[in-house]
């Protein structure tokens, strides 16, 4: 059997952080993903924090996640509530229709 | 009371210039009439208490502290002295005339507050010159003047010819405005002060001293008077700086009357008088002054002869008297050249006014050749001309009479080079004096009408508003010689000019009076002739000018086409400026300048933001991907660098 040590941990966190990563910016179609995987890169760094407090003993590290997932609760409803509006005003959530800043 | 007479006019120019809308044009009129009357009322009043009154009687009013830096002291004060009296009388009577008969001839006119508001500008920078105490203030009335003779001629800013004068006017004064403002700077270099009372008194001391210019050695005083010399040319119009004069008659025929006859004009006439203590000790300056004024004296009456125009041969009469003046101060006759100044004020106004009665009678017509006959419609205008005429070439005891053959007179008694030239020019020009002021008179008043079926059934007489200013002037041209010849010229002429006026050596005009008989007779029998010319020419034979000028075409056509001055200058300065400011414009500033400043600068920024916007896609993921992407390399740096 296996032991489960800490570079486990850290290896899902990091193909947690890259799923993320190009979630963002390989997604063609709509917002919500993006905001999916800004999700999921903030618990790919939650994931760190933890494994890391669990092996070092240092309950600081779960403390600051709980901080993190509060803070990634509220961003998360923000961004639905300005995608809600965004889709009111335009009709469209489509990443590709979204380029008003274009120069 | 000095006050009062300078800022007047000021006080009622800014009334009326910036309040015209709300006061109106009656409001405008009577706060700019008035005011001039009072300044005409309190100038007659100080006019008897210091040139009249036995004793000397000048008085010095410090205004306020203008410019104070290191050494250089200027102030804001008025020197009150027999001269500046004689100006303050002129200027002032004239001007109040002038506001009056305005009200008149330009009540048609749809801009009669600026009119009148520039009218008021102009007297109150006049006084400023003549009051003034320093050349500093002299420098700044000299230049209101100016702008406001700009402002004036150019009043008809609709008419491209009269925008045209205006800016010729403008650039020659600068001309001459150059020469004076040098000639200020040489005196505070030599004497260390702008002050007249200063200046002079200390100018005995710089004789026979010299200064040295690019490689040259001037005689010190001499060029400064010449300088200063270059400046009374440009303003006094005479010969080389003259060809704005004629031109300015674009203005309304009262500025014509006001400025470019009996005041501006004549203040290179002042400013020489009042600078006499320096002129006198500079003898070439003053033989300078005199060639050129007996030579304007001529050349003006000669083009005067053959002009059309009625304004402008009244102007090319202007010159050619300035002429005279300035050939009197240059035999050093001050007293004379002041005397004709004054006397000249009163018939060349009368002149104007009346050819503006007779162009406001014939429908704006200033032509003679459509004129004629026109005696018995405005029989009033035409007496009044006639005055004018009259005192003009010298008719017996009108004012000309006295001040131009005591010109006259002290030429010849001057005995010099200089002299005898300006007395033979001063005789002749007083003959084609006679011939072109009697020719106007003839061609505007007698034989029969040249005027169209519709001018003629409107000719009418001008209102009393234009007509009494007209019997002022006559009274003046019937009576100032009179009067006034024993105190400008004559033997109260000490006790009247009080010092006002410097002189070294004998008084050339207290020679003028024992001179021969022929030299008193040859100005009168210059006036006949030219009269008798005139009347043969003009009312018995009128073919004989056509049969004339056939015969004489050269001379002819020197005099019609002003001896051909504005076509040299045009080839000489204008063309090439021209052409210089072409090379500048389109290769200097277009094709340097703008092309590699400005407009390349742009251009630039232009091309490399249009790189730079490419940047901006505006889509979410990739400003997402640049920001992990810079937040990546951020920590890299601070973590592999900060190691």
């Amino acid at each position: 059997m296996m032991e489960i040590g800490i570079e486990h941990y850290l290896t899902l966190a990091a193909m947690l952080f890259t799923l993320g990563v190009f979630g963002i910016f390989l997604n063609k179609k709509n917002v919500i993903v993006i905001l999916l995987s800004v999700e999921l890169i903030l618990l790919s760094v939650e994931f760190n924090l933890v494994a890391f407090s669990s092996f070092m003993g240092d309950l600081v590290g779960q403390v600051f996640t709980m901080l993190i997932l509060t803070v990634a609760a509220a961003e998360g409803s923000i961004g639905l509530a300005i995608l809600v509006v965004y889709f009111r005003n335009r009709g469209s959530i489509a990443v590709e229709d979204i380029h008003l800043m274009k120069g | 009371m000095y006050q009062t007479i300078v800022f007047l006019p000021l006080l009622a120019s800014i009334i009326a210039g910036l309040f015209g809308n709300r006061i109106g044009v009656r409001g405008a009129q009577g706060v700019t009439c008035g005011a001039l009357i009072v300044s005409a009322v309190l100038s007659w009043v100080a006019f008897f208490q210091v040139a009249m009154a036995p004793g000397d009687h000048a008085t010095h009013v410090q205004v306020l502290s203008w410019i104070v830096s290191g050494d250089f002291n200027v102030n804001w004060a008025f020197q009150i002295d027999t001269l500046t009296a004689v100006m303050l009388v002129v200027v002032n009577t004239v001007s109040c005339l002038v506001h009056i008969y305005s009200v008149g001839y330009m009540s048609h006119d749809p801009h009669i507050q600026r009119f009148m508001s520039y009218l008021s500008l102009f007297t109150f920078a006049m006084l400023m010159l003549i009051t003034s105490d320093n050349f500093v203030q002299m420098f700044f009335g000299w230049e209101g003047v100016g702008l406001a003779s700009y402002l004036l001629i150019g009043f008809w800013y609709k008419k491209p010819s009269a925008c045209a004068a205006a800016i010729k006017a403008f650039v020659v004064n600068r001309v001459g405005d150059f020469g004076f403002a040098l000639g200020i700077f040489a005196i505070f270099m030599t004497f260390g002060s702008v002050d007249f009372a200063v200046v002079f008194a200390s100018v005995s001391d710089h004789v026979d001293k010299t200064i040295h210019f690019l490689g040259m050695e001037l005689d010190l005083l001499t060029t400064i008077c010449l300088l200063l010399f270059i400046g009374a040319m440009g303003k006094s119009a005479q010969l080389g700086l003259h060809t704005w004069l004629p031109d300015a008659m674009e203005g309304p025929t009262p500025v014509s009357a006001l400025i470019h006859a009996a005041t501006m004009v004549t203040a290179g006439v002042f400013m020489v008088a009042r600078c006499s203590p320096l002129f006198e000790y500079s003898p070439d300056a003053l033989a300078v002054v005199a060639v050129i004024g007996a030579s304007t004296a001529f050349f003006a009456a000669t083009v005067g002869m053959s002009q059309f125009d009625i304004k402008r041969v009244i102007a090319y009469s202007t010159c050619s008297q300035l002429g005279y003046m300035f050939f009197a101060l240059g035999v050093s006759a001050y007293g004379a050249a002041v005397f004709h100044l004054f006397t000249h004020a009163f018939f060349k106004a009368l002149l104007f006014l009346g050819s503006g009665s007779v162009i406001h009678a014939s429908s704006d017509e200033q032509d003679m050749r459509n004129m004629g006959g026109l005696r018995k419609q405005i029989p009033v205008t035409f007496w009044m001309m006639t005055i004018g005429t009259l005192a003009l070439t010298g008719f017996p005891f009108l004012a000309g009479y006295y001040s131009k053959d005591m010109i006259i007179e002290s030429a010849f008694a001057a005995h010099s080079g200089v002299g005898t030239y300006a007395f033979g020019l001063g005789v002749a020009a007083a003959l084609m004096t006679s011939f072109y002021s009697w020719r106007l008179v003839f061609m505007t008043f007698f034989g029969e009408s040249r005027a169209s079926k519709e001018v003629q059934d409107h000719v009418h007489e001008s209102p009393q508003v234009m007509l009494i200013p007209l019997y002022v002037l006559a009274l003046g041209a019937l009576l100032s010689g009179f009067v006034y010849k024993e105190y400008f010229v004559g033997h109260n002429y000490e006790e009247f000019w009080a010092g006002a006026l410097f002189l070294i050596g004998d008084n050339v005009m207290e020679a003028a009076h024992h001179v021969p008989t022929w030299v008193i007779a040859s100005p009168f029998i210059a006036m006949v002739v030219g009269f008798a010319t005139a009347w043969y020419f003009y009312v018995k034979e009128p073919s004989m000018p056509g049969k004339f000028t056939s015969t004489f075409r050269f001379a002819h056509a020197l005099s019609f086409n002003k001896w051909y001055f504005d076509e040299l200058y045009d080839i000489i300065f204008v063309k090439p400026a021209m052409k210089l400011g072409m090379i500048f414009w389109k290769r200097g500033d277009e094709n340097i300048i703008d092309r590699y400043g400005p407009d390349g600068v742009s251009a630039a920024v232009v091309r490399v933001a249009q790189k730079f916007k490419q940047f901006q896609t505006g889509y979410l993921y990739h400003y997402a991907f640049v920001m992990l992407i810079g937040l990546s390399a951020l920590v890299t740096f601070f973590v592999m660098g900060g190691l």
